[in-house]
């Protein structure tokens, strides 16, 4: 009490209470309900979209297709190339799974995103590890995909052993790694923000009469990061894609 | 100020005060280089646009990527400041 330094543990706003299965491994709690939610958000959307579809595209198929056609061209062409087009519903589900999981953070009455938990950002991080490396052995055999990831090209021998060390965990670990914490750590900086704000608002607001009006200025705030937040939720969606498209590109062409 | 702190290591406290200051050194340390580094990256492809109008589509996606990439470092010290236990 002495120095104001009582806060409460994060653990207050990420973690939830079992509501289904409790006790057991497979409890399911409000962020397992997201992730089932925007399984089948994802699934619905497109299943949807393609009923009865027509040659000239309208309403929902309209924008299933847009959104295709900008996973197409602005990831697969700019980062694989042609070749690439096997991976496109890959990287269609796994844009839209990241982003309706990340846009439940500003949904009323939900607000919370689920990837501000490590559990599917880790998984789909390895996820994408195990393509990129399966990618580059099917392509290039095991030892040429080693050397082609690990050896840059035009080094003078002295320096290879301590290059070669720093590319290995460049590319096999950290890779991952960051890309898991990327989103979590996007995610769940995010959420605390918001929550910071609108405890402030409402504590400001819960106040005396006369300090009621100075919860304007935290709500402001509040508005302004919660359309920053909806930014941030697609932004994390496209930037965890793209690197996985970046990454299947270079096991497939090694860069020479 | 020397009764400050032997009050606060009398209250139990000096720890989390201890904690409160190493968090936002890390933090704060952990900030700067993502900042430079985006700015830079910002900077050279606002330069890239401008020279040539036709390369933006490319020159925006590549700004994005290298935004992430910076900017996971400034989150690794975010998250960690939050680890951080005391």
């Amino acid at each position: 009490m002495l120095l104001g330094l009582d806060f409460p543990p994060i653990s207050h706003v990420t973690r939830w209470p079992n509501i289904f299965f409790d006790g057991t491994p497979f409890g399911i709690n409000k962020t397992v309900l997201i992730y089932f939610a925007s399984v089948i958000i994802t699934l619905a959307f497109f299943f949807y979209a393609a009923r009865r579809h027509q040659l000239v595209p309208r309403g929902v198929q309209n924008l299933a297709e847009s959104s295709i056609d900008f996973v197409r061209e602005g990831i697969i062409l700019q980062t694989i190339g042609p070749e690439g087009m096997g991976y496109l519903p890959f990287l269609t589900t796994m844009f839209f799974f990241i982003f309706f999981i990340n846009i439940f953070e500003i949904l009323p009455f939900i607000q919370f995103p689920g990837n501000a938990r490590i559990a599917v950002p880790m998984f789909l991080a390895l996820l994408v590890w195990f393509m990129f490396n399966i990618v580059g052995i099917a392509k290039q055999g095991f030892g040429h995909y080693i050397k082609s990831s690990v050896v840059p090209p035009d080094v003078p021998k002295p320096i290879l052993p301590l290059l070669v060390f720093i590319e290995f965990i460049s590319v096999f670990l950290v890779r991952p790694f960051s890309l898991a914490i990327r989103l979590f750590a996007n995610m769940l900086a995010g959420h605390l923000i918001l929550v910071t704000f609108a405890i402030l608002s409402s504590a400001i607001f819960g106040a005396a009469v006369y300090f009621k009006i100075g919860a304007a200025f935290p709500f402001a705030l509040l508005v302004a990061l919660t359309a920053f937040e909806i930014l941030v939720s697609a932004l994390q969606a496209f930037i965890f894609t793209i690197l996985t498209g970046v990454y299947i590109g270079l096991s497939m062409h090694p860069e020479h | 100020m020397h009764d400050f702190l032997f009050a606060a290591q009398q209250a139990g406290e000096l720890a989390k005060g201890l904690t409160a200051i190493g968090r936002g050194i890390v933090y704060g340390g952990a900030a700067i280089g993502p900042g430079i580094g985006i700015g830079l990256v910002v900077g050279n492809a606002i330069t890239a646009m401008a020279r040539q109008p036709e390369s933006a589509g490319t020159v925006r996606t590549t700004m994005f990527l290298g935004i992430a990439f910076t900017e996971a470092l400034a989150l690794f010290g975010f998250v960690l400041a939050f680890i951080i236990s005391g």
